[in-house]
């Protein structure tokens, strides 16, 4: 590892030499170049020059991707070590590579050449971490948070700025700091760009601790919006630094909290604004579907801009900005340029993340801004943290009064904790003037330093304090089909109650909310179409795929129960009636099985995957139904707290797994039913067979319902042997599909769990009419007609031990030869 | 303070310790009961299916169906009233309590019981302790009702796929002659485990009243 180690930092070395070497050299090689002349500026050519060192003209984009370069190759050795990163947080190894970088650099220059200065951070590295933040914005934690947060980002904020000031310039009058130029004025205007907690830090910080859900939105929705808090104190300290303290009256304060207001809220319906336009303007980028994606990034960088230009809270601006679309962004754009715009935040967040981070570190390096003052350095950092954990004590105190769920201490003090300042701060810092403020560079060295205490070791720290102090952390499981199902139950019964008792509260503005957004904002902002999916293939595909699912599950469970699958001898009889037809799959099934037995009942993430799957069944076909159906699967069965899980996080985008995995299952399907269908064109016909519904009249229930308890293996067989036939050949292409899907099949089967459910016969199946059937089945299934109303014995006992289940996982079948060679 | 006054409050006192409401809170929820019952001293189903905030909500048989179930009352009976008192409703909606800071761990493991219990019983329609399939069928079915015939196909597939994973989760050496025959309070128990029922099953019940502007319009 220390090789490696030293390999990398070899290679950033050279990295970082070369840019050096470049920028201070170009007199020095072109003096080099003997024929043309000293540099191409004032060339006087006397020749027609074959090459021409032009470093001038390609200086600054040339040293800018070249930084760009460097800071990723850190980042990638970073990532290359799990074990170093697993202690240590990405953001404080980034920084400590910058000051690597920082002391090379001025190791060769002997001042330093770049740093991070406000204007790159604020219009080219913030922008887009905010946006990415606010698209991929878990919506509806945020907005039920959405009190604490602000409480804790408005006033928690005023509060650290007021407090860090007015106890700074406590000590000062008291003689703690020596002799240093700063009027109480010039101390709030610090505290307050002090106060902020930094989004950047906190997400780089917290996304590797887990920390839950409600925990990670209150401290990290806190960082975002508390920007518009910043913003304006900083702007009213700064106007009354310069305007002095005689020149402050009650009008200038009045005037002060207005303009938090104005900053504030016009920042926020700025951004909504440019969101909704954003979400009209997907509506009719059909025909541009190929730069569609680019769109957000425009728009919501506008949003930023414009912000900036009225002077209002960039940051609130783009936030919600990306808020407001995310949703009608996704309906209304191509699947494609969906992903495409998810990897593109997450590549210029991430990416200009790091930038943030090694730049942090390089601008310590600097002779120039290190004034070094002992009293208010410390006692800044000191009363950073106290004052936090008091503010945040304080606050979810109130807010614990009529919060529902309420905040535990524990998470208190990780809320506390978690109060890292960054980039933002800095960036303030150097904006400060130096001509109104004396101690400018105090001032800016003392952030620096709060930076890292607060990145490094709190960052550092953090993970082992979780794990000491035992805070809840995010659910790791995904939710199981019967726990999805659950929490759907769980909201309308809500709504219902509060209807009932008459109550207003949360559950009934969410539902108003709901309505109101069904009725009006996604008429007026999704695609006419009715977001229907892009196009009609897609939409049939969705359709086709929701019978696959349904019929997947029906016939697993006939499959689960059939003798041929479960014992041996009937394995070998089923052999024998394919034929030759399945002769090479058939060592494939064998496999499988042994397979399946070992690994019984281990329970697999199937059940949800293959949930997930009906839920994008349903999505389809909600959308072929139209405007009223859009939000069925909202209401029903549709988020699952999976699918926002980690969808903050901004290195990890791999998070919804489940949705790739559906697409590819889906894709799979598609593709296999295509196949099928040809082959089905071609007279290679697989064999049919149409076991008509069973319908089965509901059993006459006991009070004690235990009139259904044996009626397991044994009517299952009756028509699982005959329904098999239909079951493979329709089925076939689709399994094919899930088992190279990894993890897809079922695993859990239980063919006996329903017995009664109708054998699902799928229409093109059903075309097909009844032919004869192949697989011969025992005479029990023969005996049925179908269409006969089969009336099952509910009683029956299992009478043959030999039909036990013993398996029963879903067996992945072997594939169709005819389709063999061009499927797998 | 009149007479009835006084019975009244006594009342009141009374189902304070029973189902830890709050005086005020009770009184907001009989103002609300004697207008959903149009004054009467008992509910019946029709009442409640009037509400029309309740018209689209999927699972609405299923709620007032919860409010008529003995089940609900703590005393273990079977069956279902044809109307309920004031004091049956307050039971009901007693489950929707919300925890509070200081509720107790036992407390809490009290109260997450019940409510896992009341969301048990609801799907429990025929009250033999177990939800079967075909239960648990009807109640997917329900909350996609909306969705017309295809929700129903794709009801029953999500119902079945949910009751094997119950039935793989739970039962992990089912035997091979065994059948699962349905849900029972334990595992359904388990099951909610993540859910952190008893923190997200609640109403805000206010202090405040309300629902006295409705009130007021209504009786005047």
């Amino acid at each position: 590892m220390a090789e490696r180690w030293r390999s990398a930092l070899l290679l950033c070395l050279l990295m970082a030499a070369s840019s050096l070497a470049n920028s201070e050299t170009p007199v020095s090689s072109s003096t080099g170049n003997e024929t043309t002349g000293t540099g191409h500026e004032t060339a006087a050519i006397t020749t027609l020059p074959i090459v021409t060192w032009k470093w001038h003209h390609v200086e600054v984009p040339y040293l800018v991707a070249l930084w760009v370069l460097v800071s990723w190759l850190c980042k990638l050795v970073i990532e290359a070590n799990h074990n170093v990163t697993n202690y240590i947080p990405e953001s404080a190894l980034l920084i400590c590579f910058g000051f690597i970088l920082g002391g090379m650099i001025w190791g060769a220059d002997k001042v330093q050449t770049f740093k991070l200065t406000p204007t790159t951070f604020f219009f080219y590295l913030l922008p887009q971490i905010i946006l990415d933040t606010g698209y991929s914005m878990p919506n509806k934690l945020f907005f039920t948070n959405l009190g604490a947060i602000l409480i804790h980002a408005i006033i928690g904020t005023c509060w650290n700025a007021a407090t860090l000031g007015l106890s700074l310039w406590g000590c000062h009058q008291g003689g703690a700091m020596g002799n240093i130029e700063i009027g109480l004025l010039q101390y709030l205007l610090y505290g307050s760009l002090m106060a902020a907690v930094d989004p950047v830090a906190v997400i780089a910080v917290f996304e590797q601790v887990h920390v839950n859900e409600v925990l990670f939105i209150l401290v990290f929705g806190e960082s975002l919006l508390n920007d518009g808090v910043t913003v304006v104190l900083f702007n009213v300290f700064d106007a009354f630094v310069s305007l002095g303290g005689g020149a402050i009256d009650a009008k200038e304060i009045v005037k002060g909290i207005v303009s938090f207001f104005v900053v504030a809220f016009g920042g926020s319906l700025l951004g909504t604004v440019f969101g909704l336009l954003i979400s009209l303007l997907s509506r009719c980028t059909k025909n541009i579907q190929i730069i569609e994606p680019g769109f957000i990034f425009v728009l919501g960088y506008l949003a930023y801009l414009t912000a900036e230009m009225l002077s209002l809270s960039s940051i609130l601006s783009i936030v919600f900005c990306g808020v407001c679309c995310q949703k009608y962004m996704n309906s209304n754009m191509d699947e494609n340029s969906i992903q495409t715009v998810r990897y593109a935040m997450k590549v210029f967040a991430n990416g200009s993340e790091t930038i943030i981070f090694v730049f942090l570190g390089i601008s310590a390096i600097d002779k120039t801004i290190w004034v070094w003052n002992t009293g208010f350095i410390l006692l800044t950092l000191f009363f950073i943290l106290i004052y936090r954990f008091i503010g945040v004590f304080i606050l979810t105190w109130f807010l614990n009064r009529s919060r529902l769920v309420p905040i535990s201490f524990v998470e208190q003090i990780i809320m506390g904790y978690g109060g890292l300042r960054g980039a933002v701060a800095y960036g303030l810092a150097v904006n400060l003037n130096e001509t109104k403020i004396k101690e400018k560079n105090l001032m800016v060295c003392t952030t620096l330093i709060v930076v890292y205490f607060t990145v490094i070791l709190q960052g550092v720290t953090m993970k082992p304090l979780v794990q000491w102090l035992n805070v809840k952390r995010a659910a790791t499981v995904d939710l199981t089909l019967v726990e999805k199902v659950q929490n759907k139950v769980f909201e309308h019964m809500l709504v219902a109650i509060e209807d009932i008792s008459g109550q207003i509260g949360d559950n009934y503005w969410r539902n108003k909310w709901r309505n109101f957004e069904e009725k009006w904002m996604s008429r007026l902002l999704l695609k006419p179409s009715a977001r229907k999916k892009q196009d009609r293939l897609f939409n049939v595909f969705h359709q086709l795929n929701l019978q696959d699912a349904m019929e997947y599950v029906k016939e697993g469970e006939h499959r689960g129960s059939l003798e041929f699958i479960r014992n041996e001898s009937a394995f070998v009889d089923f052999k024998k009636k394919f034929g030759e037809d399945y002769e090479e799959a058939m060592p494939d099934i064998m496999a499988v099985m042994a397979d399946d037995q070992g690994s019984a009942m281990r329970r697999d993430p199937v059940p949800s995957v293959s949930l997930e799957m009906h839920e994008q069944n349903m999505r389809g076909l909600r959308e072929a139904e139209g405007i009223n159906s859009h939000y069925l699967l909202d209401q029903h069965l549709y988020k699952s707290r999976k699918q926002h899980r980690y969808r903050f996080s901004r290195s990890h985008l791999d998070i919804n797994q489940d949705e790739n995995e559906v697409q590819e299952i889906f894709q799979r399907t598609m593709r296999s039913r295509l196949e099928s269908f040809k082959s089905g064109k071609m007279g290679v016909a697989p064999p049919k067979t149409i076991t008509k519904h069973t319908k089965r009249e509901p059993q006459p229930k006991m009070p004690n319902g235990r009139n259904k308890p044996y009626h397991s293996g044994d009517e299952d067989f009756e028509f699982s042997e005959g329904d098999s036939a239909s079951g493979y050949d329709t089925s076939f292409p689709m399994r094919v599909g899930y088992r190279a899907g990894a993890g897809i099949e079922n695993p859990a089967f239980m063919p006996d769990l329903d017995p009664s459910s109708p054998l699902h016969i799928p229409p093109w199946l059903a075309d097909a009419g009844l032919e004869v059937n192949p697989v011969a089945p025992s005479e029990r299934a023969q005996v049925r007609t179908p269409g006969h109303l089969h009336r099952l014995a509910s009683l029956r006992t299992s009478a043959q031990p030999g039909d036990t289940v013993r398996d029963r996982n879903l067996l992945t079948p072997p594939p169709p030869p005819h389709r063999d060679d061009d499927h797998l | 303070m009149g007479a009835t006054q006084t019975h009244s409050e006594y009342q009141y006192e009374n189902m304070v310790g029973k189902t830890g409401f709050s005086t005020e809170q009770i009184k907001n929820l009989h103002m609300r009961f004697q207008q959903l019952s149009g004054n009467e001293k008992t509910l019946r189903r029709e009442h409640l299916k009037n509400i029309p905030a309740l018209a689209n909500n999927p699972i609405k048989t299923e709620i007032i169906e919860a409010f008529f179930d003995k089940r609900n009352q703590l005393d273990n009976e079977l069956g279902s009233y044809e109307e309920i008192g004031f004091e049956e409703f307050l039971m009901v909606m007693s489950h929707f309590r919300p925890l509070s800071i200081k509720t107790s761990e036992e407390e809490r493991t009290a109260m997450r019981r019940q409510k896992v219990r009341f969301l048990f019983n609801m799907h429990d329609t025929d009250g033999d302790g177990k939800i079967t399939l075909e239960e648990y069928r009807k109640a997917v079915e329900e909350l996609l009702s909306e969705s017309g015939t295809i929700g129903q196909e794709g009801a029953r597939a999500i119902a079945d796929a949910a009751m094997l994973e119950v039935a793989s989760t739970n039962v992990p050496n089912l035997g091979p002659d065994d059948f699962y025959e349905g849900i029972t309070f334990e595992h359904f128990e388990e099951i909610l485990k993540d859910l952190e029922m008893e923190s997200r099953m609640h109403v805000r019940f206010l202090d405040m009243n309300t629902a006295n502007l409705r009130c007021g319009k209504t009786s005047s």
